[in-house]
């Protein structure tokens, strides 16, 4: 790995890249922030989630099971699985970065899908940290104001359902799994986590069949060994 | 309650960050274990999709919300931008339940 300076014209160019990433993502924190009211939260609580959760798909997954009715817990315990991948982005980034201390523990913050998508292919560390701050600095900013708006234009709406934000949480979650539908086995284990989740929706407590389809995960990746290739987080939305 | 959910979520969120960037690679670094952790978040997506879109309390009803994830995969289809396959959706909802 090389740590030579970064040539002016290569760091313009990672800059403009991470900026055009980082508002294509950051302003989707609308959806969220609209979302989020709708299923009941105050504008407050929305915030706070955008401040200090900070990963997109957690923070949907906590409004989506408290918006089916389950229980904090259940919508906690859900967010949680899905932070999981930040940490294998953590374990790819972390040599790659190269930071220690203080640094670190402000960088992890920033750890999500498209700033590990825009520094982990870069060739050098101090690439790589300038993909990594301009992404996730950009998004940071632009998805907590963007959440802002959103939560106060939701409320100002007043019942999500008669605009359809109810469907919107379904459409927004299979927008973040699209990419990833690609590969055989991504399909199997969708369709067939899908299938549990309906499966046990009668049975159990809002917020359970959810979680009961990770073990969809452990027994798919258990059984049916192989790379995939979409492994990698999507850039382009 | 929810703000307990919202702050002890974000916290351990974060950490789940940290551990990543903090811990030597050879812990996780095990085919099985990264094959899982890959397809953990492929199912619960998954399954928050069909929970989202097809449940009604314990009921499984196909409604307006149907409809709904429809134009989604229609949009995705083609190639449309995260925010317009969100709002479209809900655009197509909200229709479907005026006439």
């Amino acid at each position: 790995m090389s740590n030579a300076a970064l040539d002016p014209r290569e760091r313009k160019g990672i800059i403009r890249d991470g900026l055009g990433v980082g508002i294509a993502t950051g302003t989707y924190g609308i959806s969220f922030g609209a979302v989020a009211v709708g299923a009941g939260l105050s504008v407050a609580q929305t915030c706070a989630l955008s401040l200090l959760m900070f990963t997109g798909a957690s923070q949907f997954a906590l409004v989506g099971v408290l918006a089916a009715g389950g229980t904090p817990l259940s919508g906690a315990l859900t967010a949680l699985l899905l932070g999981t991948r930040n940490t294998l982005y953590g374990l790819r980034l972390a040599p790659l970065l190269d930071w220690s201390g203080a640094r670190r523990v402000a960088a992890a913050h920033l750890v999500i899908d498209e700033s590990t998508a825009m520094s982990v292919t870069r060739p050098s560390t101090p690439a790589a940290r300038v993909g990594f701050l301009t992404t996730g600095i950009t998004i940071f900013v632009l998805w907590n104001v963007a959440t802002l708006i959103g939560a106060l234009g939701g409320r100002a709406l007043g019942d999500p359902r008669t605009y359809g934000l109810d469907a919107a949480v379904g459409a927004a979650f299979l927008a973040l799994l699209w990419p990833r539908l690609r590969d055989r086995r991504n399909r199997a284990t969708a369709l067939a986590a899908a299938a549990v989740a309906l499966g046990l929706v009668p049975f159990t407590a809002a917020g359970v069949p959810v979680l009961a389809s990770a073990g969809v995960a452990l027994l798919i990746g258990a059984l049916w060994p192989g790379r995939d290739k979409t492994e990698w987080p999507e850039v382009d939305r | 309650m929810i703000w307990w959910a919202v702050l002890a979520a974000g916290v351990a969120c974060y950490l789940l960050k940290l551990a990543g960037l903090s811990v030597p690679a050879r812990v996780l670094e095990h085919p099985l274990i990264e094959r899982i952790a890959d397809l953990i978040p492929v199912a619960l997506l998954a399954a928050l999709v069909a929970v989202q879109v097809f449940a009604s309390g314990t009921a499984l009803v196909v409604d307006a919300r149907a409809v709904g994830l429809g134009a989604a995969v229609l949009l995705l289809l083609a190639r449309a931008p995260f925010l317009v396959v969100v709002f479209g959706a809900a655009v197509v909802a909200a229709v479907v339940r005026l006439v």
